[in-house]
């Protein structure tokens, strides 16, 4: 499975010059080219079967980060318009468009956190005054009920959304990110969705929820084909266990376009969603079958 | 874990799972024997049917006319859970087992349940926790409960026998729903508590989906080493022997008598079966910590220390129930022992103690007896604790939580799987 490697080296390799290397990276980077120089001509040409699929979802990054640039206009226009309820309605939705297409966003070690850090992230490392970001205005918007004061962190926001958006032009997506990508969101779903601790002061927990699984579904999609060819018992076993998660989560559709409240659910519905969850993630990382 | 599990000949290797599904094994009855043709099965990487590796160290056996852990010795630690099956057809649940049934095998040769696939982009196939560690006297015992055969989907209910019914109310029992009943049950016992862990965990693992965890519970029992090495009775957490009375598991006649279903007693799936009983008994130390022992043991009518009953010395002499001194009888008519002595029924008791961190209500010990019995007929369970009733003295320093009965399959032939006799 060298051509794994290879891909992941050049990941490594795109990721750092892009951020610069930190000590660590750059013994990564050595290790992984040490490697990749070993893999052979059959191996390279394995990872170009799947170029045509990386290609596909790198376009679909970037589409959801347009949208999430235009959609975090608005929202830091409405947070600086003084507009609470504005801002508030404008919130949820504009993250979807991040969480869906989170394997790529952070593939940006720095960005990430100052887009979406949570306090509690910060708290833990006694970095609470270097918190920015999306959740920042939350606290504002649920807990303060107001935007005054965070008119900095409107303008600050903004300016890393386009700085994300513009540095996805150069990420190079392999297989290996979206496999793990697609794992790592149902990941995201499990540990901090499900137990509300995302959206701790909006509670708009579900909106995560569902795009998380979304760029999920959007991965399966590109390589459902070549996993046709693999394994179809696996095909039709993502098929099936998407479309029950997806139906369980339509039953906290608020009838707006949006979702209920975290706090709405019950032990019972979390227990049912997270083992949804769980049942959808077991095969989900066994798509790895389709670079074999 | 062995290293048989890296055997690569063709260097491609298929899955158990895979190999189970071109064999047909099971579903077409097809049996391949263990003097069948392995060079050539093994050469696929994935051998259908995973035989016992005698040579495996601390080894119980899988295959054979009962399942293990009932008969076999009590190890130290069990992990026991309860299931609730969501497999939408009986072959969904057929295939279930006959998966669970090589991967049983596996795990209780000490190995992995399936070998690493080279694809570094696969989680790994097995969980790994116990590398390095031998087969530490695993034994995995698999039941099915009443609430199973009332899934239409699976078209059991005619072969539901009628003493597999929820156990009824007893006086009292204060039941938490979360610790009720269940489809399917895994009792994992092993000298190892990572050991006992791992094999639940990648049973319910390859079953995601056609499974979900109902309640669990971890238990111990520790053994004092007697001078001739022979294994004493464990002391519960009450610090009284527990099981002292039970049948002799290396007698067969005792065995058949109270554990072993025989033919003709109940359907015939369940011929070489047994009945599992298990409840969730919340002991509550502070209380029996600030007990007299002169109340403590007359509450068990047995001696604390000796494990002797009470007026006697040694553990194993004869309970004398209408012995009297000075007009009053020496074991109570309210103990414990007394009481269970009053019905002719016997069980094998198979119990492990608990304890769960704190009850947050009260911030006292949450802790306990995961009470396990196996019986041929729940009746036998159920006279016994119908006659503590409410005399029973232990009752004011325990309450019944956790409830749960299952039929346990026969064991499994060579090439055959858990639960065929109820399946095919």
């Amino acid at each position: 499975m060298k051509k794994v490697v290879k891909i992941t080296s050049l990941v490594l390799l795109s990721s750092s010059l892009l951020v610069g290397c930190g000590g660590n990276e750059s013994t990564d980077e050595a290790a992984a080219t040490e490697e990749s120089q070993q893999t052979e001509g059959t191996e390279t040409q394995q990872a170009a079967i799947l170029e045509e699929e990386a290609n596909t979802y790198k376009e679909f990054a970037m589409e959801q980060l347009d949208q999430f640039v235009l959609e975090t206009e608005q929202f830091v226009e409405a947070v600086k318009a003084g507009d609470v309820e504005k801002a508030k309605e404008l919130y949820a939705p504009a993250r979807m468009y991040f969480e869906r297409s989170e394997p790529i966003a952070e593939s940006f070690g720095d960005l990430d956190p100052r887009i979406d850090a949570r306090l509690a992230d910060l708290e833990a490392e006694g970095q609470e005054e270097n918190w920015s970001g999306y959740h920042k205005i939350e606290y504002g918007l649920w807990e303060e009920g107001t935007t005054e004061g965070y008119d900095e962190t409107a303008d600050q926001l903004l300016n890393d959304v386009k700085e994300l958006r513009a540095k996805v032009e150069t990420v190079e997506v392999s297989p290996d990110l979206m496999i793990t990508g697609a794992v790592d969101l149902l990941n995201e779903v499990s540990t901090s969705k499900i137990t509300g601790e995302e959206e701790i002061f909006s509670h708009t927990d579900l909106y995560d929820f569902k795009a998380n699984v979304e760029g999920a579904e959007k991965i399966f999609e590109i390589f459902k084909a070549k996993l046709q060819e693999k394994d179809t018992e696996l095909v039709g076993t993502l098929e099936e266990n998407f479309a029950t998660l997806n139906d369980l989560l339509a039953q906290y559709e608020d009838g707006n376009g949006g979702y209920v409240s975290y706090e709405e659910l019950t032990d019972e519905d979390t227990k049912a969603l997270s083992t949804a969850v769980d049942e959808l993630g077991e095969p989900l990382s066994q798509m790895a079958v389709v670079v074999e | 874990m062995s290293e048989q599990n890296e055997k690569n000949m063709l260097g491609k290797k298929i899955s158990r799972r895979e190999m189970l599904k071109i064999t047909g094994i099971g579903s077409a009855g097809i049996v391949i024997g263990a003097s069948g043709l392995p060079g050539i099965l093994n050469a696929f990487g994935a051998n259908p049917f995973v035989d016992d590796d005698d040579t495996a160290v601390n080894k119980i056996k899988f295959y054979g006319g009962h399942q293990s852990g009932i008969a076999t010795p009590i190890p130290e630690h069990v992990y026991f859970v309860s299931l609730k099956c969501k497999a939408k057809t009986k072959q969904e649940l057929k295939e279930m087992f006959q998966l669970w049934t090589n991967q049983s095998a596996e795990l209780m040769n000490g190995r992995f349940v399936e070998p690493l696939s080279d694809n570094k982009l696969m989680p790994p196939a097995d969980t790994g926790e116990a590398k390095g560690l031998d087969a530490s006297h695993l034994t995995l015992t698999f039941g099915v409960g009443p609430s199973l055969f009332e899934n239409e989907a699976y078209g059991l209910a005619h072969k539901k026998p009628k003493e597999l019914k929820d156990l009824p109310h007893f006086p009292m029992d204060q039941l938490d729903p979360q610790y009720v009943g269940g489809d399917i049950c895994i009792q994992s016992c092993a000298d190892d508590p990572q050991v006992a862990f791992h094999a639940v965990r990648n049973l319910i693992r390859s079953a995601r989906g056609k499974v979900t965890m109902l309640w669990a519970q971890t238990g111990f029992n520790s053994y004092p080493k007697s001078k001739n090495k022979k294994k004493e009775t464990p002391r519960n957490l009450f610090a009284f022997k527990d099981g002292t009375e039970n049948p002799h598991v290396d007698k067969p006649q005792d065995m058949n008598d109270v554990v072993w279903i025989q033919p003709g007693e109940s359907k015939g799936w369940l011929a070489g079966g047994t009945y599992l009983v298990a409840r969730r008994i919340q002991m509550h130390l502070e209380t029996w910590d600030r007990t007299a022992l002169q109340e403590q043991e007359a509450t068990f009518g047995r001696h604390r220390d000796s494990g002797a009953p009470l007026g006697k010395t040694g553990e194993f002499e004869a309970m004398e129930l209408d012995r009297k001194e000075n007009d009053e009888l020496v074991v109570p008519e309210d103990s414990h022992v007394f009481l269970a002595k009053q019905v002719k029924d016997r069980i094998l008791r198979r119990s492990f103690s608990y304890s769960d961190g704190i009850n947050p209500k009260t911030g006292a010990f949450d802790a306990g007896l995961l009470f396990l019995s196996f019986q041929k007929h729940p009746k036998q369970f159920i006279n016994i604790q119908n006659s503590f009733g409410k005399e029973d003295k232990l009752n004011e320093y325990i309450t019944h939580r956790g409830s749960a009965l299952f039929a346990c399959f026969p064991g499994v032939k060579k090439g055959s799987y858990l639960g065929a006799e109820l399946f095919q």
